[in-house]
Order: C-alpha cells, then sequence, then structure tokens
C-alpha cells in the first residue's frame, strides 16, 4: 500500500471535485442561457420597433389654389368636398415640382407622375382635412409636411436599397437618388412621429401612415371593463371564500373551480365569448365590451387568488380585536380586513390588468382583427362600436405583405412593453411602500 | 329608454331610498337613534340595496335573453325559398340583423326610409353607402323579418324600461314599507350582502359551466353532420368550404405535441439548473437580482414570442440550420416555435422547482454534507430525489401550459397539417386551426367551422387533465413534509 499525502488529492477525489466544478458551470450556464435568451429577445424586438418612431416627412410650401379646391368660389364645405383626394395629390405634387425647381435640384428621369408615388397616399386625404375644416386657407401659401411613402422610409431605415429598388414598381434607383438630394437641400428629413400614437391604422399600401390610435384606444376601453368588472367580484367573491365559507362541498368545488380556471388556455375562453357573447346574447363582433367581458373572465381567477393571499396574510387578532368590540362579521371585513388587505389586493389587480392588456388569443376569435379605421364613440355606447386591441393590431400588422409593417409591429409591441412595464412598476411601488410585516 | 339612462335613473332611485330610508327610520323614532335597533345609515342602506339589485340583475339577464327570444320570432318570418341552397337560416339571419341595424343607422343618419324599404336593391345601396355589407339580396321576407327584429327589439326595451323601473319602485315601497324602530336593518343588509358575495364566487363556476357547455353543445352539433370516427382515427386534415372536408384530429394533435415537446426539450433542463443553482448556489444578491429577471420571461405577452419568432429565430434557423443541412427552407417551423416556446416555458419550470427544493427539509441536506458528500452529490442524489414529484408536476404544468399556448404557433409553427418526423418542416396545431376555423366571417352550421369546437374541447380536456394530474402529484408531495 502507496503512503499518499493528505494534501494531495487522490484521483477519485479529483474526479469527484471536478464533478462539483461541472454541475455548478452548468447550473450557471443554464442561468446565463435564461438570461442571454431574454436579451435576445428584447434587442431584436427595439432593434426592429424604435425606427417606426421615427418618420420620413417631406416638407414644402403648397398654394392651396382656390381654382382648384373650390370652383364655385363660395368657400361652401360640401361643395367643396367634390374635390377628391386626386385633385390635392396633383396639387401636392406641383407644388413639390416647384419647390424642387427653386431649390435648383433637377428631377432627371423622374417624371412628375413618380413624384406623386414618392409621397404617401395618405397625405393627400390629411390635406384635404385639413383644408376642408378650415376653408379659410384656400388661396394662402401653407407649409406642409407630408408622409414620404415607405419605400422612400425604408431607404433611409435600410430596408430598401437601390438594387432592390430597381426590381420595385412601387420605386425606383431614380427616385431614391432624387430623395438623397432633396434631403442634402433640406426638403426631406427623419422627423419624430407622433402620429404612430394617435392615428388609426392604414390599408395595406400604405405603411407609413398605419398608427396605433384606435388600438390605444380599444384595448383602454377593455381594460376599463376588466378593472370594473373583475376588481369588485374578484374581491367579492375572495371575501366570501376567505373570510365566510363554511366548509363543505360546495365550496370545495368553487375552489377547485377557480383552481381550474386559472390554467385553462386563453384560446377557450375566447371559445366561450364566441359562443356566447356573439352567437347566444348576440352583442357586436369586435367590440370592446365583448373583448372587456371575455378577458373579464379570464382575468377573474387570476385577481381571486393574490386577494385570497392578502386576506389570509392579515393576522387573525385584527378579527378577533373587531369581533370583540362588538362589529358584525362584516364589519369587520369591510372595516378592518379589508383595507389591510388592499395594497396586496391593488398589487394582484394591476398584475392581473397586464396580463389581460396582453392577451391577443381570445381576441382574435371574437372578430377583433377586423381592419377598423374610425375611433369608437364615447363610452358607454362606444363600447359597442368596432375597434381593434393593441396586442391584435400587432398581429394584424404581422399578417400584411408590406414590410414596412415589420417594423409597426415591432413599434407596437414596444409601445405594448412600455404599458406593461409602467403598470408593473406601479404594482411593485404599491407592494414597497404598503406591504406590512405582522 | 336606452340603457345609459335607465341604469342612471334606477342608480338615482338608489340613492333616494338611502335618504328616504334613514330619514324615515330616524323620523320614526323622533330623533332619537338609541331606540333603533340599527344606526341609521343601515336604514338606508338596505333600502337602497333593495331598489338597486333586483333591476340591476333584471336588466342584465334580459339583455343575455332578449336576442335568443326575438330572433325565433324573425327567422319564423323568413320564407323558405329565400334560404340559398346549401346555406343555413343562420346565415340568412345575420343579413336580417344586418339589415335592421342599418336601417336605424340610415334613419338616424335623416335618409327617407320608407320608398327604400319598398326596393330591395335601392336598399342594398343605400346600406353599402353606410358601409355595411349584406352577403345576399335582401327579399320581401328577409326586410319583413327584419321589420319584425325591430319592433321586436323596441318593443322589448320598452317593456325592459318599464318593468326594470317597476321592480325598482317596488323594491322601494317594500323596504320603505319594513322600516320601523325594531327592524333588525344591519342583520337584513348584511344577509343581503352575504347573498352578494355567494354570488360573485358562483361567476367562476358559471365561467367553467358555461365553457364546458358550449364546447359541448356545439361538439355534439358537429358529431351530428360528421361522422366522430374520421374525426378520431382519420389522419388527414384537408378542410373544404365547399364542402367534403376530411377533418382528422390526428396531424394537429402530432404537431401540438411534437412542439410542445421541442419545448420542454430546451425549458426542462435550462429551467431545472438554473433552479437548482438559485436554490443551492447563489448568494442571496445574485438571488434577488437574477430571480425576478428569469420571471420577466413569463410576463412578457405570447404575441411578442411570436414577432420574434416570427422575425428572427425564423429566418435565422431557415438561413443557417434547415436550408445548409437540406431539411426545408420555410422560415415557420416545428424547430422555431418549439425553441421560442421553450424561451417562454423556463419560468415556469425554474419558479416552480425553485420553491419546491427550497421546500425539502435542511436537514436531509445537512445529513447528506455530514456524512462528506460534495453539495453536487447532495442535490443529485438527495434533494432532487426528495423534490422528484414536484419536479414532475411543475414540469407537467409547463407542458400543459405549451400546449394551450396560441400566438408562438399561430406566427411560428405555419399552418400546414401534415405527419412528419422533420423539425424544420412547418406544421401545424390544435390551437392554430382553432383560430383559422374560427375568424372571419363563417356560418355556424358548416362543420369546417364547429370541428373548431370539438378541437377546444380536445384542448380543454387534455390540459385539464394534465393540470389535475399535476396538482395531485404536487399536494401528495406537499403532505409529506408538513
Amino acid at each position: 500500500m502507496t503512503r499518499v499525502s493528505l494534501f494531495a488529492q487522490d484521483a477519485r477525489t479529483k474526479s469527484r471535485n471536478a464533478a462539483e466544478k461541472r454541475f455548478r458551470a452548468y447550473g450557471l450556464s443554464a442561468i446565463v442561457v435564461a438570461l442571454l435568451a431574454l436579451v435576445w429577445l428584447l434587442v431584436s424586438i427595439f432593434g426592429n420597433g424604435l425606427p417606426a418612431f421615427r418618420q420620413t416627412f417631406i416638407s414644402f410650401p403648397v398654394t392651396l389654389d382656390a381654382a382648384v379646391l373650390d370652383k364655385a368660389g363660395n368657400r361652401n364645405v360640401a361643395e367643396m368636398a367634390k374635390t377628391t383626394t386626386i385633385g390635392y395629390a396633383k396639387l401636392l405634387a406641383t407644388s413639390l415640382e416647384a419647390e424642387l425647381a427653386a431649390k435648383g435640384i433637377d428631377l432627371g428621369e423622374v417624371k412628375s407622375k413618380d413624384l406623386t408615388k414618392m409621397i404617401s397616399e395618405e397625405s393627400p386625404a390629411t390635406l384635404r382635412n385639413r383644408v376642408l375644416a378650415d376653408p379659410s386657407l384656400i388661396g394662402q401659401t401653407v407649409q406642409v409636411s407630408v408622409l414620404a411613402s415607405g419605400r422612400i422610409d425604408g431607404y433611409y431605415k435600410g430596408r430598401v436599397s437601390m438594387e432592390s429598388a430597381a426590381k420595385d414598381k412601387n420605386t425606383s434607383p431614380e427616385q431614391l437618388a432624387l430623395a438623397d438630394q432633396m434631403q442634402s437641400a433640406g426638403v426631406l428629413s427623419m422627423q419624430l412621429n407622433p402620429g404612430f400614437l394617435t392615428m388609426p391604422d392604414a390599408s395595406d399600401k400604405r405603411p407609413e401612415a398605419a398608427g396605433l390610435g384606435v388600438a390605444i384606444i380599444g384595448s383602454l376601453y377593455m381594460m376599463v371593463v376588466v378593472l370594473v368588472l373583475a376588481l369588485p367580484i374578484g374581491v367579492a367573491a375572495s371575501v366570501y371564500l376567505e373570510e365566510f365559507a363554511p366548509k363543505n362541498k360546495f365550496t370545495d368545488l368553487i375552489e377547485v373551480n377557480i383552481a381550474n380556471l386559472a390554467a385553462v388556455p386563453s384560446i377557450v375562453y375566447g371559445i366561450l365569448g364566441l359562443a356566447i357573447f356573439i352567437n347566444f346574447a348576440g352583442l357586436p363582433q369586435s367590440a370592446p365590451i365583448v373583448g372587456g367581458l371575455v378577458l373579464t373572465l379570464m382575468t377573474l381567477p387570476r385577481i381571486i387568488i393574490p386577494t385570497r393571499a392578502a386576506l389570509k396574510a392579515v393576522p387573525p387578532s385584527i378579527r378577533d380585536a373587531a369581533l370583540g368590540v362588538g362589529a358584525s362579521r362584516l364589519q369587520t371585513v369591510t372595516h378592518h380586513v379589508l383595507p389591510l388587505a388592499m395594497p396586496g389586493i391593488l398589487t394582484g389587480t394591476i398584475i392581473g390588468l397586464a396580463q389581460a392588456l396582453g392577451e391577443t388569443a381570445p381576441l382574435l376569435l371574437i372578430g377583433m382583427v377586423a381592419f377598423v379605421r374610425d375611433f369608437p364613440g364615447a363610452p358607454p355606447e362606444g363600447l359597442f362600436d368596432p375597434a381593434a386591441a393593441l396586442p391584435v393590431q400587432i398581429y394584424n400588422w404581422t399578417q400584411r405583405g408590406d414590410p414596412g409593417f415589420v417594423e409597426r409591429a415591432s413599434g407596437a409591441i414596444i409601445v405594448l412593453l412600455v404599458f406593461l412595464i409602467a403598470m408593473n412598476a406601479i404594482a411593485i411601488y404599491f407592494r414597497r411602500k404598503f406591504e406590512r410585516r405582522w | 329608454m336606452s340603457l345609459g339612462p335607465l341604469t342612471l335613473i334606477i342608480l338615482a332611485l338608489g340613492l333616494a331610498g338611502y335618504l328616504i330610508g334613514r330619514r324615515r327610520a330616524i323620523a320614526q323614532v323622533a330623533g332619537d337613534i338609541r331606540k333603533l335597533h340599527s344606526l341609521p345609515p343601515f336604514y338606508g342602506r338596505i333600502t337602497a340595496l333593495l331598489t338597486v339589485v333586483p333591476a340591476l340583475f333584471l336588466i342584465a339577464a334580459w339583455l343575455l335573453a332578449e336576442p335568443a327570444f326575438i330572433e325565433t320570432k324573425a327567422l319564423s318570418l323568413i320564407a323558405a325559398e329565400d334560404i340559398p341552397a346549401g346555406k343555413s337560416a343562420a346565415l340568412v339571419m345575420a343579413d336580417v340583423r344586418r339589415v335592421a341595424d342599418g336601417v336605424a343607422r340610415l334613419q338616424d343618419s335623416g335618409i327617407e326610409i320608407a320608398p327604400l324599404l319598398a326596393s330591395p336593391s335601392a336598399l342594398k345601396t343605400a346600406l353599402n353607402g353606410a358601409a355595411i355589407v349584406l352577403e345576399t339580396e335582401p327579399t320581401v321576407s328577409t326586410l319583413a323579418a327584419a321589420a319584425a327584429l325591430r319592433d321586436a327589439l323596441a318593443s322589448s326595451r320598452f317593456a325592459l324600461s318599464i318593468v326594470a323601473l317597476l321592480l325598482a319602485a317596488l323594491g322601494l315601497g317594500f323596504a320603505l314599507s319594513r322600516i320601523t324602530p325594531e327592524y333588525r336593518a344591519r342583520n337584513a343588509t348584511e344577509r343581503f350582502a352575504m347573498w352578494l358575495l355567494v354570488a360573485s364566487s358562483l361567476v367562476a363556476v358559471l365561467t367553467t359551466v358555461g365553457i364546458v357547455g358550449s364546447l359541448l353543445f356545439e361538439t355534439i352539433h358537429f358529431f351530428q353532420i360528421y361522422p366522430a370516427a374520421d374525426f378520431f382515427f382519420s389522419t388527414e386534415w384537408n378542410p373544404q368550404f365547399r364542402g367534403g372536408s376530411s377533418l382528422g384530429l390526428w396531424p394537429l394533435v402530432w404537431g401540438t405535441l411534437y412542439v410542445s415537446a421541442i419545448a420542454l426539450v430546451v425549458a426542462v433542463p435550462i429551467g431545472l439548473m438554473s433552479a437548482i443553482y438559485l436554490a443551492e448556489y447563489a448568494s442571496r444578491t445574485t438571488r434577488s437580482w437574477v430571480k425576478p429577471a428569469i420571471e420577466i420571461l413569463a410576463g412578457i405577452p405570447t404575441i411578442v414570442y411570436g414577432l420574434f419568432a416570427l422575425i428572427t429565430v425564423g429566418p435565422l434557423l431557415r438561413d443557417y440550420f434547415a436550408a445548409p443541412l437540406g431539411l426545408g427552407n420555410s422560415s415557420s417551423s416545428v424547430m422555431t416555435a418549439g425553441l421560442v416556446m421553450g424561451i417562454m416555458v423556463i419560468p415556469f419550470v425554474s419558479s416552480l422547482s425553485d420553491d419546491i427544493i427550497n421546500a425539502v427539509p435542511q436537514s436531509l441536506r445537512d445529513g447528506s454534507l455530514g456524512i462528506g458528500a460534495t453539495p453536487s452529490e447532495t442535490i443529485r442524489q438527495v434533494v432532487i430525489p426528495a423534490a422528484l414529484p414536484g419536479i414532475v408536476g411543475a414540469v407537467l404544468l409547463a407542458a400543459s401550459r405549451a400546449i394551450g399556448e396560441t400566438m408562438i404557433v399561430v406566427m411560428g409553427a405555419g399552418a400546414a397539417a401534415k405527419l412528419s418526423l422533420n423539425p424544420f418542416e412547418a406544421m401545424t396545431t390544435v390551437t392554430v386551426k382553432i383560430v383559422s376555423q374560427l375568424t372571419g366571417d363563417t356560418e355556424f352550421a358548416s362543420p369546417e367551422t364547429l370541428v373548431a369546437f370539438a378541437l377546444g374541447l380536445t384542448l380543454f380536456t387534455l390540459t385539464l387533465a394534465l393540470n389535475i394530474l399535476a396538482l395531485i402529484i404536487v399536494r401528495k408531495y406537499r403532505e409529506q413534509y408538513e
């Protein structure tokens, strides 16, 4: 038998220690992989989406010629409305041409018809609405800042190149070269685009004009419906189950139900909404009220579970003291237990709302994918008007042909994530500020 | 009367009830409230509750039941020959509803209705102008049905207003008549409130009943027009909107299981190892930062993962793996969806496993370390076996989550129903087909639409079974150490 030093590890110890190191390394690398996945996801979305907040605009003076826009000359809005967007498009094109000539930019191969194509198809409509809203503008020369077409915008965001433009019937390398000249002359520039948050959706050919206005309103309406219904019902159910329910089969049934509902796939709620609210009750499709009701049913168990935890965390001594000085059981709960549990309840509710805000699948089934351009009216009637919702708008944009919509969808996700982060931050603030240890 | 003002009037009656009830109680004892059984506000509260609550419940119930009643009446007016061959009465009914709705809207915008009602084609043009598109040309009988629908709706709303206001007034009168100094107003209020609490907790039960009921009802309807054997045993999925489709379940189930399996292969090792590291090795500060960071993954909406699969992971896998290996050139594939879903599921595995590993008693670890085992040996041979049932439960919950996931597969997995082993091929899942069969304007009588309910029932049963199994396993394990 050979003698070995206690200080030198034998082969077996070495391999055991190596195994220990390896095991730790596996654990660490699993965490690193998970965090890298998170970073990759966020970088991908933000990298694709941030350009959506900036847009290429073309600024030039337009002379609103009365001979074109108001043939009768009496500034009657109804008669002026006869001039269609085509008339305004021509006006924009001639004004732009004049501006370019004034700046000494040679159009080269670009014909004036192609010049119209460099301006978004949405811009004439915007100008028309502006003129119809304020007929006194006619005859004046106003400085306008119009959206450039999706292709020109894509050129400055790296989506369109000279090679791809050569094969594209919607643009040409000459147009892009002209755009470069316009940029150095200061006519064309990239600016912040508030319209992305305020404008309604736009058709397939006009990604540059598509905005989230209707979707944000629709989501807001749904969240209001969820809050108004789910919070009181959820709190009442939790109070009953936690404070009053006798221990019997019926209570067990409710508890098992709630636990299972929390795990039902969200799309099943969509089927429920379609079958009950739309087919049976005859509520309109793609209305925020239906979306709100479906999301309420989905969010209820997600509010009940944290609310019950918050009620349970209130020590029994509080209840005993209240009952001891003669409060009834309901008074004990409403005067003492609920106020003490309120921070926990609100935290749970906000997190439940945040989940509901990002939910997509059930809304697809109740028809929220429809193309909606009109803003819904004011509540309560507006709750029955068609509207979009943020996550469904994102899905909708990913299904469109024009590559410009990918950027829009990623930008919309940034907006959605900002809302979610804000809601979660409020929840965390509540928890930190009001958390009590007994 | 429209709903908004009606509700407001009832609420105003309630407020009045509160004030009157309170004052009446005080007046009966001539201001000496010591002679009352309860404090004065309780007399007001019970009056307000009895006025408002029954009337509001009536309105809600009426609105839910109303369409079913008035539509059967209109439906009976549609002449049989006006229902196109191969189409259902429901489709015509949808048009009737649109006509009724559109005529009301035209009237609101000040258009003369009477001449339009005489000529169906003029009506159709007018409705088109108001952005209401009809599937079929309105006929005399559908116009009559639309008119009946409008009349029935108007008279139903009128009746509702009368009945609801009457009920509110009755409640008010009844409550006021009961107010005496001896009346136990507090107990009555609390009994009433208790019923409201019970009703609220019944909403959960009703939701389950609604889900199971609607799924079962439409599934039975589906099996009446499509043979159940074909649904359960056919391996072909090929819906045709002209009829004669094959609607076999298996390609969809295969796609679902394949995607979920890949997701679990990604998520279980990563989730489990990070849970072990966080629970056993990590310092307190590392843990307090890393655990919430991983849980962010669970808070991100699935549409975000879907877009990530669509624009980043899919093209990446196609260009660097599938295409060079000659396995296909589709950017949406089982692998794309599975990988992204795996990332999404990591926190479900890691958080639950972390809780369960933390619940293993410290004495087991101390015993193992005390007889000379290294920490990793302790974990592998003592902690994990002790926590195994709970970990299995966590994995099952993650699996149920993956099976029911919709947006990632809709955007990442593709739409072609195939039974294939190649993970780089586009396949489809149960949830994708539910979405694609139910979106858009579809008729609710064809097997192609109704199959979605059968798929929904399959999905519901599958996830419910997994959840119950997981709960049983986790609960059993918890009892072991408590």
